[in-house]
């Protein structure tokens, strides 16, 4: 992927060929890639991925190593505090101060980012009121759960109005319900308001939800890069699962038959994967009851991303045990009232 | 002008997290009080070597001293707390210098210790000290320039420090001797000529000096002139506060 160096003025965001190295480690390698305004973004991939590296050099908080990025034309090593005005970070960690509340803080936020002060009252309220927290908003902060704390920081990116906003990991530690919540904000949001959204996540389904494009990131470099529509159908196929009897002979036959695409043995089910799942369906049956075998169940479902994620590095996204050390600790914050 | 409005803004929260906290309030009144009592009656037949000038009275003013030095240097700790908690990202990604973030934490810790130095007046009378209001007011100004260094070598210490545990350790380091050899409990003229140089380093000591000098009135012979005092005292803020801001302008 290229891109010329000069800024394109239609993309909001353009990224190009930025690096990051931590001493031996390349956690971000070489990562190009443009948004347009208004979109939702996300950066789909692994613990230690690279993805939160990507986001601070974008928001400015942490240097490149080499490469260059733009939000709206501006270089974000070149004018960082000319950026900061742009951009709203939600991070993935709790960065609200408990000991005020919730009005407080973002008064404080208001107050730091400049907000003009004949404003300031209007714009807290309206954003209060996006997340609902307005009746919430004079009690403190260490009295909020994990989901209204989050709200919060969503409400405090906004205030002044940022043409870009970066979430990281909205949803990492909360339970499925308040997950849902946070999306529904998020998706109303990027539809109420003219603001580009960049999202990063390893939940698939969050990416899928909520993000018109995705670029999958593994060990600090895009894999893919698409809508999520597009990269799930790119797998060309659906999975079907089968439970059966004498399991090897149905394989066996299938694998003959050509009629699919790729076939694995899991915990003594059969995994297809199939060009026209439905139109399979019945043949499976058909070759099953030729081989006299008896099937127990069978499922079919469309590609998923992490489906795509699997295709493209041959691992599971949720799979390493080690790199999710980081989220757990956020989690655990998260607890601490 | 957005930097004038940070840097109210995080002096701002700074008192407003102090004056929520009751127990730090609380722990404000205690201290010195435990110090004008118990040492302070203990030590009472201890000879100043100063006409006219009682053990208690004479470490009246010293006590405000150390009230303000141990007070402010505490105040780092906010700069921990809030890597602790996570709240300095959001102030570190605001678009505002980190000079005016350590400027407003700083002025912020001042105020607060300040405040806690203004509750030590309140037990002037046990030592029988008369402190009227012009008194008090001329202190202000005088406990403020004091804190302003001492917030600074907190902030910066706890710049540099990973644990809460480590900050602690290293606090008291430079807290006693910043204590002891200011003169507060003992004039300088009883230290033994060695102890009597380190103690010319010591930014306290000119502090001291100067609250004696403001306090005990005509009693007390000042060591310098106030003038010397409080230039030595602003000498010191503004070397701390530089290298302060140049060692918190580096913490990620």
């Amino acid at each position: 992927m290229s891109l010329s160096d000069s800024a394109n003025p239609g993309y909001m965001i353009q990224v190009n060929e930025l690096t990051r190295r931590f001493g031996e480690v390349l956690a971000v390698d070489k990562l190009s890639f443009a948004v347009q305004p208004g979109e939702v973004f996300g950066l789909l991939g692994p613990n230690g991925a690279g993805k939160t590296t990507t986001l601070n050099m974008l928001a400015t908080i942490l240097k490149p190593t080499a490469g260059t990025a733009t939000i709206s034309g501006v270089d974000v090593t070149r004018h960082p505090s000319q950026v900061r005005r742009m951009i709203g970070m939600v991070f993935q960690e709790p960065s609200i101060d408990d000991r005020l509340t919730g009005r407080e803080n973002l008064e404080m936020h208001a107050n730091l980012y400049g907000v003009p002060r004949t404003e300031q009252k209007k714009r807290i309220d309206e954003v209060l009121d996006l997340v609902e927290l307005t009746e919430r908003a004079n009690f403190l902060m260490r009295t909020y759960s994990g989901g209204m704390r989050r709200r919060l920081e969503i409400a405090r990116g906004l205030i002044h109005y940022p043409k870009v906003l970066f979430l990281d990991e909205p949803t990492i530690g909360l339970d499925p319900q308040t997950r849902e919540h946070i999306w529904t904000y998020i998706s109303a949001l990027s539809k109420r308001e003219k603001i580009t959204i960049i999202l990063t996540t390893h939940y698939m389904e969050e990416a899928d939800k909520l993000c018109e494009r995705v670029a999958i990131v593994d060990y600090g470099k895009i894999i893919a890069l698409d809508t999520p529509r597009r990269l799930k159908e790119g797998l060309e196929g659906d999975r079907i699962s089968v439970k059966a009897e004498a399991t090897p002979e149905l394989a066996a036959k299938l694998n003959q038959s050509n009629l699919v695409k790729d076939l694995k043995e899991e915990h003594g089910e059969l995994k297809l994967v199939v060009k026209d799942g439905d139109a399979m369906l019945p043949r499976i049956v058909e070759i099953a009851a030729s081989l006299g075998v008896h099937i127990e169940s069978m499922s079919i479902r469309e590609p998923t991303l992490e489906d795509v994620f699997l295709h493209f590095t041959g691992r599971e996204i949720r799979g390493e045990g080690t790199s999710e050390y980081h989220g757990l600790a956020a989690i655990k914050r998260r607890g601490i009232k | 002008m957005s930097e004038a409005r940070g840097i109210y803004t995080l002096w701002l929260r700074e008192v407003k997290r102090y004056t929520r906290e009751k127990s730090r309030l609380i722990s404000s009144f205690i201290q010195p009080l435990l110090w004008l009592i118990i040492f302070g009656s203990g030590m009472r037949f201890a000879s100043t070597g100063l006409a006219g000038i009682s053990y208690q009275v004479f470490i009246f003013p010293g006590i405000v001293g150390q009230t303000l030095l141990f007070t402010s240097m505490f105040m780092g700790i906010s700069v921990i707390w809030d890597r602790e908690f996570g709240f300095l990202k959001e102030i570190l990604v605001a678009p505002i210098s980190r000079v005016s973030v350590f400027v407003g934490k700083m002025f912020g810790g001042s105020t607060d210790a300040v405040i806690q130095g203004s509750f030590v007046f309140v037990f002037s009378f046990l030592v029988s000290i008369h402190v009227d209001i012009t008194t008090f007011l001329f202190s202000l100004p005088v406990m403020l320039l004091i804190t302003f260094g001492m917030v600074s070598i907190g902030l910066t210490i706890a710049s540099l420090m990973e644990s809460l545990e480590s900050f602690g350790v290293i606090q008291t380091f430079v807290n006693l001797p910043l204590f002891f050899l200011s003169g507060a409990l003992f004039p300088l003229s009883f230290f033994p000529q060695w102890l009597a140089w380190v103690s010319i380093v010591d930014p306290l000591t000119y502090g001291v000096d100067a609250l004696r000098f403001i306090i005990l009135r005509g009693m007390w012979i000042p060591i310098h002139p106030l003038y010397f005092d409080l230039l030595a005292v602003a000498a010191f803020d503004l070397g701390m506060i530089a290298v302060g801001t140049l060692i918190f302008g580096r913490t990620r």
